[in-house]
């Protein structure tokens, strides 16, 4: 009986030394995960979003062939090719009679239709001309300063490559657009730059100062809200001087389209800084005497500031979009500034459409970077969002 | 209700002031006007042009005054449905207006409706059936939308009315109807034209309206009255419509407000490419020609339209939520 009493009463005790913590011991890993800055898991949360990381790459791809659009271009912007005006589109084969032979074009064949005098070219399945690469072609000045022929790729010596077809004076479709997208994302990007400045000093005035400051900025922002961009885009731009140079026009754009694209990051700012204004932590650095500059600048700010970076990249592309309609018009930008607006000029034309439809093309780019920016602004407005997951 | 209309109202008053000022500073905004260039023109072709006339062309446009009783004559005859006088077709603008208006309001209301009808039952249906393959059909549908400069989408319509079935789909009405009386076959001819420039500039703001809905919808039907509503036993439609459904459609009729410039904007772009019977065509020419007066008639009515659409789409918020009838405060 007593033997099984004590049975009982002896329980084992381990010997090891006991560690109240063991159980909250970090791995590598999760340590990495928690002690992440916010812009680190907002970066890894993006990256899990398939979309809006290839769009990011794409993106990329695109902004940082702006520096060397004529090392890419195989034509320079204005060469005139007057003996292939309004060429189709060519194909790049790999194979010629069943035998590879590398990237190359065929030749084409040129007769005019003598009923409706349109030019028509027909491939010449006879003539090779393979494209050479890191090759001279066209003299241009990189970045207006050295003198130099590089291309990455050319067309066979008195061969074409028209991969997009040429346009009314021969120039080269494909080279033109690439020449555009140097106009066409920049004028986004500083845009952007004046809307974001706007928006957040006048935001930032309504939402702290409150008071008649925010019910001016409210009223202002009403009213330009109510106004349809587009019209007013126009009227504004009409009243661009024509005397102007084409660079001169090109930042009159980008601000008109800022000035008028301000008032959504306003009321974001606005709306986010009067609801942060009453938390606890806000009014905790307040009585320590934290002074309102650094309130806002270190407290408040940094709770929205991804959401801000998601909403301007989701308002790049409307401005992208903007400067196309109003070159499209002939309102915005003029040649020879080349931009994707300005190219699409001369679609304007049914007729032409009807006939010469790879004018059209330059819409392609646009898509596809609009449509990237719309992928990349939610990604990051998922991943900025610190609540999910 | 009525205070609320009262106040509503009220509140219009000094948006529609604040507008005509500045649609008055942008018309102002080019240097020169156009009696100065038609003189330059003028005396280029090698014209006298005796000082006396342009004195008394000056008089009679009232140019000669300082900008702030320009203005005031121009905002006095405006609200006596005066717009002014066109310099380049030497008539007031009311002549040279005639149905443009008419048809403007026309082409964006309809396309109003489209949108809505539209972008309803897919938003619905996206939202219930999330992740399927007719919500990820219609979620690229949308973005592709989104994506097209609506122009351009304008110009493949065309190319392919013309290249496939040989007509073409510009205007707004048969040929033989233009400049004729309003006759039944013309209003029918009317809305034969209609579909394409409205599917066109309808595309981009269903896009956005279907994915704003599905959002609205999905945040609902994830809360817990929808559960409980489900695990007592209510029918999955009932559940739907009874309540989730109304509440995610404040937003989307509160949304009135976002779609309606943009459809303007589309509006004006479109019909200069479709060549439509609108307000686009002739703003952009009065635009350019500096016909400040018309130019700005027409900036005016965009901006009117927009303003009175926000405050039919705020009528109708208060109709449908007691919650902003009551507190009198527009949820935004």
């Amino acid at each position: 009986m007593s033997s099984d009493e004590e049975k009982r009463n002896a329980h084992f005790v381990d010997k090891a030394p006991f560690n109240p913590y063991e159980r909250d011991a970090l791995t590598p890993e999760q340590e990495k995960y928690y002690l992440a800055s916010q812009w680190r898991l907002t970066w890894w949360r993006l990256k899990r979003h398939r979309l809006a990381y290839v769009s990011l790459i794409i993106l990329a791809v695109m902004y940082a062939s702006v520096f060397i659009v004529e090392f890419i271009a195989p034509y320079a912007q204005e060469t005139r090719n007057s003996n292939f005006i309004h060429h189709p589109p060519q194909s790049i084969h790999l194979f010629h009679d069943g035998e590879f032979v590398g990237p190359f074009t065929y030749g084409t064949d040129f007769s005019v239709d003598m009923e409706t005098l349109k030019p028509n070219y027909v491939p010449n399945m006879d003539r090779v001309d393979r494209l050479r690469f890191f090759c001279s072609g066209d003299d241009y000045e990189f970045w207006g300063l050295i003198k130099t022929d590089f291309h990455f790729v050319c067309p066979a010596q008195d061969g074409t490559l028209f991969v997009f077809g040429t346009d009314r004076l021969g120039r080269d479709m494909f080279s033109r657009i690439i020449y555009g997208a140097r106009v066409s994302l920049t004028i986004g990007l500083v845009g952007i730059t004046v809307s974001f400045f706007l928006g957040i000093v006048i935001g930032g005035a309504a939402g702290y100062y409150g008071g008649w400051v925010d019910a001016t900025a409210q009223r202002v922002i009403e009213v330009i809200r109510s106004l349809p961009e587009i019209p007013l885009w126009m009227a504004l731009s009409a009243a661009l001087p024509v005397t102007w140079s084409p660079i001169l026009i090109y930042f009159g754009i980008t601000i008109i389209l800022g000035l008028i694209d301000w008032t959504g990051l306003a009321r974001a700012v606005r709306s986010k800084l009067l609801a942060l204004r009453e938390e606890d932590y806000a009014l905790a650095a307040r009585l320590m005497g934290a002074k309102p500059k650094r309130i806002v600048a270190r407290h408040l700010l940094p709770n929205f500031a991804s959401h801000l970076i998601a909403s301007v990249t989701l308002s790049i592309p409307n401005m992208i979009l903007g400067e196309t309609a109003l070159s499209f018009l002939g309102l915005g930008l003029r040649a020879p500034v080349t931009s994707w607006g300005v190219l699409l000029n001369d679609a304007q034309n049914i007729n032409a459409v009807a006939v010469y439809p790879w004018l059209m093309l330059p819409v392609v780019p646009v898509v596809i970077v609009v449509l990237a920016f719309n992928f990349l602004g939610d990604g990051l407005r998922d991943a900025a969002d610190p609540y999910k997951n | 209700m009525l205070t609320f209309l009262a106040r509503r109202l009220f509140v219009m008053v000094p948006t529609l002031i604040m507008i005509s000022v500045l649609v008055f500073v942008i018309i102002q905004l080019p240097p020169g006007d156009f009696l100065s260039t038609y003189l330059n023109e003028l005396q280029s072709q090698g014209e006298a042009v005796d000082p006396a006339k342009i004195e008394f062309l000056k008089h009679q446009y009232g140019l000669d005054q300082p900008l702030y009783v320009q203005y005031f004559d121009w905002a006095w005859g405006l609200l006596h449905g005066d717009l002014g006088f066109s310099f380049e077709y030497n008539l007031p603008v009311t002549e040279v207006v005639g149905d443009r208006l008419w048809l403007s309001l026309v082409l964006n209301f309809s396309t109003i409706l489209f949108i809505y009808i539209v972008s309803f039952p897919i938003g619905i249906y996206s939202a219930t059936r999330q992740y399927s393959w007719g919500d990820y059909g219609f979620t690229l549908l949308g973005f592709l939308g989104l994506a097209m400069p609506n122009f351009l989408f304008a110009l493949i319509l065309l190319y392919y009315a013309n290249v496939v079935f040989g007509t073409s789909i510009g205007g707004l009405m048969d040929p033989e109807f233009i400049n004729q009386g309003w006759s039944f076959a013309k209003v029918m001819s009317v809305v034969e034209h209609l579909w394409a420039p409205v599917l066109v500039i309808g595309t981009s703001g269903t896009a956005s309206m279907i994915r704003r809905l599905r959002a609205n919808l999905l945040d609902e039907l994830s809360k817990q009255y929808v559960v409980t509503a489900h695990a007592k036993g209510l029918s999955p439609l009932k559940v739907l419509f009874k309540y989730p459904l109304r509440m995610a459609l404040n937003p989307f009729i509160a949304d009135i407000g976002n779609i309606l410039p943009q459809v303007v904007s589309g509006s004006v772009l479109v019909s200069v490419v479709m060549s439509l019977p609108t307000t686009g065509p002739m703003l952009l020419t009065a635009l350019q020609s500096q016909d400040m007066y018309l130019a700005g008639s027409f900036l005016m009515f965009l901006a009117l339209l927009t303003v009175v659409g926000m405050f039919v789409s705020d009528v109708l918020l208060a109709w449908l939520d007691p919650r902003i009838r009551l507190q009198g405060g527009v949820g935004k």
